[in-house]
């Protein structure tokens, strides 16, 4: 069974984002491979030691994002491919569907593709759905457990208030949840096995796509304005009696904040 | 020079960190309370293939460099001292006599076995009468035909009692002649070799620490590591060694002592404002991280000397030496910034405090430190 997982690099999401000129500030951050791509790798392993294959990591991104490609493949992963390019900086989703797309083709003979169900830097949660539309397959978000049964999978996904069970047939494209598995650590082995594996870098010409139909460009949506969230005000200790306290609250809350 | 680690260095500290602060240090306190020795850490660790980090894939290791050996000791003994003592011990004394002077056919046997984590190590050399004279063993091998007859006791011995192999020096006779001191090794449940109970201590409490009783132990002849008279220069070889992750044992402590004042400090409040807006505070938190990033330079030395293959018994005493007591301050701080919380078993800082003060005496104490750095110094600025 061949499998290809797209990892996203993200911003660690425990770290303070600072915003300039209408951009987060790099400078510093750390970066990580996205959560749900990592339920989405482990799952895709633990696919190849039961049914045997190959598990290709693609990662689109810059080439600081090599090292999480690296630390993903240091779960047990195969092949790892980095599909880097300048034009492809500002793609919106669809163009980045696109580039992934042409990628997944070029890579070649696969039965599953996972990733996971939405990116926790810009919580777009689309691209892989749009992956399996430029593929022409089938895709089943939010998976939470996955059989597979000859040419067909089975899967539950997490629905508003309750489960679905879905069948889908293979190949296809599939998104997960963090209640799929729970990730392994790279074992020293894996990771020593890293240093061995050559990384190709893909761009445009690679994938025959054409620059000025991918990147800031051709986006057919715009960043007009980043704000940063307030900075939280301290809060307000009221004092005193709890008949005056408690008629100074409702005053605020309805006056202030306004929310009764 | 280049002082950044190299991906692969880095990814190995980045998965034993996550592996040890997830899973490793929420059991620390209890260990420490009950003195209860963390079976499923080492189990997990076989798994990942930490137990033998620094040793060839082909005799079970994972085939990494020293510097990652000592990053992982680092973030184990951040999580739990115990633990990573433990494990210091099997990689550096009770894997490396194998890897350093075994046969072939000792490294396949016993090596293996270790490095994989199938089983524990130790090193058995110091006597209850002589720890830093560890020239006057006592503990006497007699040649006896085809075997080797041992008799006397050693001392302070991690994990003695739950090692699957141990290696032991003892004074050897030969045809009623002194053959000088050799390491032999010896198998768990060999008739006439008995551990003792475990010791108790001042801290380190999941770790064991066991006395050896060898009482007419009988060894097949080819038991012998190495050469026979070379026990005393293997050993002192071992421990180079094994300093450099003394020290990063006492790297990983520090570090916890100064995060948990870092975050404390930053919560307490005294007079109306954190203690960390005060100088007295902030000077002892810029003064332990000064130390702990001093120590680490000092330990990623030693440990890049011996990954080059170049001399480093003086750069692996001079970074223990100074990574221990970084740490001893570190911790000492680490109880001041808490006050009386410090001194509670409550908090863990009494624990990071307790369980460094081994690595001012283990593996050569403090003094015998800057013995072997005067040495070398002296030897270095003869003819000037």
């Amino acid at each position: 069974m061949n499998i290809i997982v797209l990892v996203k690099s993200v911003p660690d999401p425990a770290a303070k984002v600072g915003v300039r000129d209408n951009k987060i500030v790099e400078d510093g951050l750390a970066w990580e491979a996205n959560p749900y791509d990592e339920n989405a790798v482990e799952e895709a392993i633990r696919l190849k030691e039961k049914y045997g294959g190959k598990v290709t990591l693609i990662t689109l991104g810059p080439k600081r994002a090599e090292e999480t490609l690296k630390k993903m493949l240091a779960l047990g992963a195969d092949e790892g491919i980095l599909v880097s390019d300048p034009a492809f900086e500002g793609s919106d989703e669809l163009a980045t569907a696109r580039i992934l797309a042409a990628a997944i083709e070029k890579a070649g003979g696969y039965d599953v593709i996972w990733a996971g169900w939405t990116g926790v830097d810009w919580n777009q949660g689309i691209v892989a759905q749009a992956v399996a539309e430029y593929l022409g397959v089938p895709h089943v978000s939010f998976v939470t457990k996955f059989e597979v049964n000859g040419q067909t999978a089975r899967c539950e996904t997490e629905v508003e208030g309750g489960r679905e069970i879905i069948e889908v047939d293979l190949p296809a494209v599939l998104t997960a949840m963090q209640t799929l598995n729970e990730v392994r650590y790279a074992s020293l082995k894996n990771i020593m096995a890293v240093k061995r594996k050559t990384i190709p870098t893909w761009g445009a010409a690679d994938l025959g796509i054409n620059p000025a139909e991918v990147g800031k460009g051709a986006a057919h949506h715009h960043l007009m304005k980043l704000i940063p969230p307030p900075e939280r005000a301290a809060g307000r200790v009221l004092k005193g009696a709890p008949e005056e306290t408690v008629q100074e609250l409702v005053r605020a809350l309805r006056e202030e904040v306004k929310v009764l | 020079m280049d002082f950044d680690l190299t991906d692969e260095q880095r990814l190995i500290r980045d998965t034993v960190r996550e592996f040890a602060q997830n899973e490793v240090a929420p059991r620390a306190h209890e260990v420490d309370e009950t003195g209860r020795f963390p079976e499923e850490n080492f189990k997990t660790m076989a798994e990942l293939g930490l137990m033998g980090l620094p040793y060839p894939e082909k005799y079970g290791g994972a085939g990494g460099d020293t510097v990652s050996y000592a990053l992982a000791v680092e973030e184990i003994s951040r999580a739990c001292g115990s633990t990573g003592l433990t494990y210091a011990a099997h990689v550096s004394l009770g894997c490396a006599p194998f890897y350093l002077f075994g046969t072939e056919a000792q490294k396949q046997k016993y090596l293996t076995h270790l490095a994989s984590g199938q089983g524990f190590g130790a090193f058995g050399l110091t006597e209850p009468q002589g720890g830093s004279d560890a020239g006057s063993t006592k503990t006497v091998a007699v040649k006896d035909g085809n075997e080797w007859v041992i008799n006397g006791s050693k001392m302070w011995i991690t994990s003695g009692a739950i090692a699957d192999v141990i290696i032991a020096t003892a004074r050897t006779i030969v045809d009623g002649q002194d053959q000088g001191i050799t390491c032999f090794i010896v198998e768990k449940g060999t008739p006439g070799f008995t551990p003792g109970k475990n010791e108790p201590k001042m801290g380190l409490k999941g770790s064991i620490t066991s006395q050896l009783f060898f009482e007419d132990c009988r060894i097949p002849a080819e038991n012998v590591l190495g050469e026979i008279g070379r026990g005393f220069r293997q050993m002192l070889i071992i421990l180079d060694g094994g300093r450099i992750s003394i020290g990063a044992m006492a790297l990983g402590l520090g570090v916890a002592a100064l995060e948990a004042s870092l975050g404390y400090s930053q919560e307490r409040h005294a007079f109306g404002r954190p203690i960390a807006d005060y100088q007295a505070i902030q000077w002892k938190l810029a003064d332990s991280a000064m130390l702990l990033d001093a120590a680490r330079l000092l330990i990623y030395q030693a440990a890049w000397l011996k990954d080059q293959g170049q001399p480093f018994s003086k750069e692996a005493a001079i970074a223990k030496l100074f990574a221990s007591e970084a740490a001893e301050k570190a911790c000492f701080e680490a109880i001041q910034v808490y006050g009386g919380y410090g001194y509670s078993r409550e908090y863990p800082v009494e624990r990071y405090y307790r369980d460094n003060r081994l690595t001012e005496i283990g593996e050569g104490t403090s003094e015998i430190m800057r013995l072997v750095i005067a040495r070398n110094i002296l030897k270095e600025s003869e003819g000037l």
